[in-house]
């Protein structure tokens, strides 16, 4: 046990962790001209775009990972494309994580923000435009500051389910250790290698950090809302 | 001077209806909105303040705020606007409140000092109370120091003795800057007080308008002593039959003729006047 314990490497961790950062920066710069357009929008086609941008939740891993791989991939035209004039490849690579990444976390990210935006008080926002702000400015001065409890949700949840992804980083990133090779990835082929000691390990690990990220979520917002209440 | 022409389909209560008004307003009237629940009153306000669209035009003191072809966004009115639920900042305190709409420190300390909040300036808006919270949301309209003032029901929320202090401080205030004030109002204490002018809409039209005696005190019939409440039960006492009215805070005893007890129902609006020093109460009760 000790010399597994000694033996073990952290890099799947390590990548986990950083596919998680670098996803929940994009994803919340993303999101939130997105998930603000959303919730402000009147018009018919709404639905439409939350009907898509929820997609991910239902569809398997591995469909949108296979969509991703056809549209990416080095004959397709995107992936020509990048070849051509950037010359670096988008899949079986780190870059190929994070796109794939962000497609599949994009719900935890849009809809706690644009839950948050929709359940602010409309006057708040039209006291503020009387006032001569512009819709930025009202943006980030009143309604983001307004939205705490739904944007700390929405940047640790996006965060906790890119590190909790498998389905879609095998299709598109394969296992190349330190570029791909994820701990969700790890587990996964120490368990098939029979390497049942250092499965435990990993997911030990895995649910201790998973437990932690959603303790520290539920504490803040009640804290928080409590905090509100008492005001 | 304001010119107001405009029409609205709205989606009333009782189906659709139109909202049209064309009227005069001068400079430093202090206007008075009344009329039903569902009468157009609070959408009127947001027209104005350009939060909701719709045809006909608008021209304040020689600016066209609504045309054909112009519809000047609500930024860019220059307007001060008083919700009825507050709508205050919560992410900023009392002074940030304010400063956020003009970093005029000079003004917001004058305006907090005028309505007696010089002491709270450091106060999260969530631990006000409801009057305090008011006061802020009076003093955060008057920051950009508006072309015109737009009050929504500003007082409803709060007890009658609040109500009267503020009813003083929004005087102090109009006295102070001068600014066009239009309120929505139910109260007719209140219109008498504060208004040089009042707007009585129903369903989305012009009902009356004129000066809050013209318009407050006068009534159908030659009555003098005359009181609108409704008939909130009725009661079979012996051979007579009592309603039970209230009128503003008060309940009312009024004995009915066996003809009246048929004629009135539990919910009538009714007015209930002296005439040859008997009670006589008559359908209606609408100004």
């Amino acid at each position: 046990m000790l010399d597994t314990l000694a033996s073990l490497e952290f890099e799947p961790f390590i990548l986990s962790f950083k596919l998680a950062l670098v996803v929940t920066v994009i994803l919340f710069i993303i999101s939130l001209p997105l998930s603000w357009c959303l919730s402000q929008s009147r018009s018919k086609f709404k639905p439409f775009f939350e009907a898509l941008t929820a997609l991910p939740i239902v569809l398997p891993p591995s469909v949108l990972g296979f969509y991703i791989l056809i549209a990416l991939a080095k004959d397709s035209p995107i992936g020509i494309f990048f070849k051509e004039t950037f010359g670096i490849s988008l899949v079986f690579n780190f870059t190929g994580l994070v796109i794939a990444s962000c497609f599949y976390s994009l719900p935890f990210m849009v809809q706690p923000l644009q839950n948050g935006f929709e359940k602010l008080n409309k006057g708040m926002l039209e006291a503020s435009y009387v006032a001569g702000k512009g819709k930025l400015a009202t943006l980030f001065k009143i309604a983001l500051p307004n939205i705490k409890p739904s944007l700390i949700t929405g940047l640790i949840i996006t965060f906790a389910h890119t590190v909790g992804e498998f389905g879609v980083v095998l299709m598109i990133g394969g296992s190349r250790p330190g570029e791909t090779k994820v701990a969700s990835i790890a587990i996964y082929e120490m368990t098939e290698a029979m390497h049942y000691n250092t499965a435990h390990i990993y997911s030990a690990i895995m649910v201790i950090i998973s437990f932690l990220v959603l303790l520290s979520v539920y504490i803040f917002n009640g804290r928080f809302n409590r905090a509100w209440e008492s005001k | 001077m304001i010119q107001i022409a405009i029409s609205k389909k709205l989606n009333g209560a009782d189906g659709d209806m139109m909202l049209t008004l064309d009227t005069t307003i001068q400079r430093g009237d202090f206007i008075a909105l009344n009329g039903k629940s569902g009468s157009g009153k609070t959408t009127l306000l947001r027209i104005l303040a350009g939060l909701e669209e719709t045809q006909g035009s608008i021209e304040v003191e020689g600016v066209t705020w609504l045309d054909k072809k112009i519809n000047l966004p609500p930024q860019k009115r220059g307007i001060g606007f008083v919700f009825q639920d507050y709508a205050l900042f919560d992410n900023m305190n009392v002074e940030q409140n304010l400063l956020y709409v003009n970093n005029d420190r000079a003004l917001a300390d004058k305006l907090l000092n005028l309505t007696d909040l010089g002491g709270l300036k450091d106060r999260s808006t969530q631990k006000l109370s409801g009057g305090q919270k008011q006061r802020v949301a009076l003093c955060r309209a008057m920051m950009n120091s508006p072309k015109l003032l737009l009050m929504d029901e500003p007082l409803s929320a709060l007890d009658p003795s609040m109500r009267a202090r503020l009813q003083d401080e929004i005087l102090l205030l109009h006295k102070e800057f001068g600014t066009t004030t239009i309120m929505v109002s139910h109260e007719p204490s209140e219109i008498y007080k504060l208004a040089s002018k009042v707007i009585v809409l129903e369903n989305g039209k012009l009902l009356k308008e004129g000066t809050p005696k013209d318009v407050l005190l006068k009534r159908s019939g030659s009555q003098k002593f005359s009181f609108e409440g409704e008939i909130i039960d009725m009661i079979q006492a012996d051979i007579i039959s009592v309603a039970i009215i209230s009128i503003g805070q008060q309940l009312v005893e009024v004995v009915l003729s066996a003809h009246e007890k048929e004629k009135f129902k539990i919910g009538d609006r009714v007015n209930v006047s002296t005439k040859a020093f008997g009670v006589n109460i008559a359908k209606g009760g609408g100004r």
